[in-house]
């Protein structure tokens, strides 16, 4: 773990220095040192599945360290066609903190129910975590948009105005954000309903946290029905993504401490 | 051997001289090289160069005497324009050794320039090196320093921001545009009314590969001679409106004397057009573009005076950025010291060699009489003698000259050893010929040799 969290925080000083510098053989070393980190993350995870025979997904620590993983991930994936450089600092930062948070943590030996040892878990949890990934680039990503937008409109050439890319790549990017983080929470969910009902017998039981993944998928459909009906463009839709980030955040962290419910036992924090 | 020359560059620029100095004083290229050659030929330079743009005049030259090539230059330059020295001496600054190199440096590199960062100053310098080269007038010295001005010029360039973001109006507002739509390939432009500047603007669009553009003038038939000049579009005035939501960026520089597009007349097109980004660019005065369009979502508006900002924050942001550019120019100007330095230490050392090499063969000839070798003695064995010698005889002093422990003094100890050993007598060396200055490629550069920005 502890290579992997070194190569996730070298890469946010790489992206620093570039933020500051504007060099491109930062940006390049930044990305390239969190493409390192994914990978020895994905081996170390690898290793510990074959070992134990499941993923460390049932405490807190396991979960944060697997969602940086999922991050780091959907980020290179999208990287490729949405180029938008000043993200990095935004990925490599957050992966980074979750991964050391997780290292921080106590590690809860982990006695699964045998009802969780499951690939569909497995596909259930990585869909769900890539869904909120996504989200959570597309947040980033509607930020930048009204940050940049608002620079332009008061017309304010900053930092921030100078390192920005386009208002246009901005919104496109959000836009695939969005459509990749609906496509993975439907995943998410479908799995999770459909497993349900092979353990308990039933599609749906009300748990809180499927009541607002409801919500989270409703205002997503929503956003997404609203582009495509092309009214909510550039400033309202960036708007939106920053708005439904916050019940994604709710969703998946304050649900658990807050409510009751079978989700509950993934983010136990020590004993 | 002669001294190393010193380097000396005379000249004033649009700091320090008025427009009608500066206009009396530019030489056009033929001009140039017949102030080369005049000035080569009165012997007291080695080599020189001339740089004449709009905003300066200088004089680069290498000479032995540089109190003396001053004088010569001032005349010259006088006869030459017919001004007496004293209308533009007291705009000429005078930057002798390591200043000159960093006056030049800084010249080449465009941190001297009006606007700074401007690219075009290099290409003049290269084309006034070009000239020198051309008549015989360059050397090895200003080969030297000329090409490490243009190394520095294209690292600062690449290495510093001093060349980014437009400092034109024009120019910014395409800038903008970029900055919202990101690439232009494939968008749209309208032109209502015509000037100079939407011209401008408009040559830049297409530079950006923009694909379509609408001109809209109240008389048509100027608008269609634009049109044709851009393969663009002409349309009716009147029909402006009906078109505005097929377009992405809209520049507007009518006479007319109230806003010619309002609010309330964007705001429902902005829901027909699917919120796509509509950016108005409006260099009329008074102005054509309601303000308050800037407030709906999606649209933008710039007026002139936004656009001057945006040019007046890329400018200090330049002038930020030329402040690396110095640190740049501060080390290329040690390096080329030190080398100019070392250039001076090689033929010191030859000619100390020579000297005391000379004095001990005519020493050792003398007594032992013209045939007078000694049984047994091969001249060979006699010249290794008096090669060792003077090796060992000059060791401490030529290790004192190589050593760097002299603190930038290499100069004086320079001066004192050949004072010491009077190396500098008199030189005979006859001046070198000039060659026949090149006639080609004059007519080019005649019409253009003051860029503008």
């Amino acid at each position: 773990m502890s290579i992997a969290l070194s190569l996730y925080i070298l890469s946010t000083l790489g992206y620093l220095v570039f933020l500051l510098f504007k060099r491109e053989v930062w940006q390049r070393a930044g990305f390239f040192l969190l493409c390192a980190g994914f990978v020895s993350h994905g081996i170390l995870l690898g290793k510990n599945w074959v070992e134990a025979g499941h993923l460390p997904l049932f405490d807190l620590a396991g979960n944060l360290s697997f969602c940086a993983f999922i991050f780091a991930g959907v980020f290179i994936a999208l990287r490729h066609r949405y180029h938008v450089k000043i993200l990095g600092i935004f990925v490599a930062s957050v992966t980074a903190g979750l991964s050391l948070t997780s290292w921080l943590l106590p590690s809860v030996p982990a006695t699964p129910d045998p009802a969780y040892v499951s690939l569909w878990v497995v596909v259930h949890v990585a869909a769900s975590f890539g869904g909120n990934a996504a989200f959570t680039l597309a947040f980033a990503v509607g930020l930048l948009y009204l940050l940049l937008e608002r620079r332009i409109k008061e017309k304010r050439k900053d930092i921030l105005f100078r390192r920005l890319p386009s208002l246009e790549l901005l919104d496109a990017t959000g836009h695939a954000c969005v459509i990749v983080g609906f496509s993975l929470m439907t995943l998410g969910m479908a799995t999770g309903i459909l497993y349900a009902r092979a353990v308990w017998g039933s599609f749906w039981s009300w748990d809180p946290k499927e009541v607002w993944s409801l919500v989270v998928w409703l205002v997503y459909a929503a956003l997404l029905h609203g582009r495509l009906s092309s009214e909510w463009r550039g400033r309202k839709a960036a708007r939106m993504a920053v708005l439904g980030f916050l019940l994604v955040l709710f969703t998946f962290l304050g649900v658990n401490f807050l409510f009751m419910g079978h989700h509950g036992d993934f983010t136990r924090i020590g004993h | 051997m002669a001294r190393l020359p010193g380097i000396l560059l005379l000249g004033m620029n649009h700091k320090t001289a008025a427009l009608e100095v500066r206009e009396k004083l530019s030489l056009n290229a033929e001009e140039v090289d017949i102030l080369l050659l005049a000035l080569k030929q009165t012997g007291v330079l080695s080599e020189v160069l001339v740089l004449s743009t709009c905003n300066r005049v200088e004089i680069l030259l290498a000479a032995e005497n540089t109190q003396k090539a001053r004088e010569v230059v001032v005349r010259e330059l006088s006869v030459r324009k017919g001004v007496s020295s004293e209308f533009f001496l007291p705009s000429f600054y005078a930057h002798e050794g390591m200043a000159a190199v960093r006056h030049l440096f800084r010249v080449s590199a465009s941190l001297d320039s009006m606007v700074v960062g401007e690219p075009q100053i290099l290409g003049q310098v290269k084309q006034a090196y070009q000239r020198a080269t051309a008549v015989g007038a360059s050397g090895p010295i200003l080969n030297r320093m000329l090409h490490r001005a243009f190394q520095v010029a294209k690292r600062i360039r690449t290495e510093t921001g001093i060349g980014d973001h437009a400092v034109s109006i024009s120019y910014a507002a395409i800038e903008l545009a970029r900055k919202i739509f990101g690439s232009l390939e494939g968008r749209r432009a309208m032109l209502l009314g015509a000037g100079e500047m939407a011209e401008l603007a408009v040559e830049h669009l297409l530079r950006h590969k923009i694909s379509g553009i609408l001109v809209a003038n109240r008389t048509f038939d100027r608008g269609l001679a634009l049109a044709r000049r851009f393969g663009g579009e002409a349309i009716r005035f009147e029909d402006a409106f009906t078109s505005l939501g097929d377009v992405d960026i809209v520049i507007s520089s009518t006479g007319a004397p109230d806003y010619v597009i309002r609010r309330q007349d964007i705001k429902p097109l902005m829901r027909k057009r699917q919120n796509r980004s509509l950016f108005f660019i409006d260099i009329a005065v008074p102005r054509d573009v309601d303000p308050a369009i800037n407030t709906l979502d999606n649209a933008y508006v710039y007026d002139i005076d936004d656009l001057q900002g945006v040019v007046d924050d890329n400018l200090e942001e330049r002038r930020q950025e030329a402040g690396r550019a110095e640190g740049i120019v501060e080390e290329a100007v040690l390096r080329f010291t030190e080398w100019v330095e070392g250039l001076a230490l090689v033929p010191t050392i030859k000619a100390l060699r020579e000297k005391v090499g000379g004095i001990l063969e005519e020493e050792l000839r003398r007594t032992l009489g013209s045939g007078g070798l000694g049984q047994g003695e091969s001249p060979e064995a006699l010249e290794r003698m008096v090669d060792a010698m003077v090796t060992k005889v000059l060791h401490d002093p030529i290790r004192l000259l190589k050593s760097g422990g002299m603190h930038g003094n290499r100069d004086r100890y320079l001066g004192w050893m050949r004072l010491l050993f009077a190396l500098d007598t008199p030189a005979s060396e006859p001046p070198v010929p000039l060659r026949r200055p090149v006639e080609d490629g004059e007519e080019k550069q005649k019409g253009r040799w003051c860029g503008g920005l």
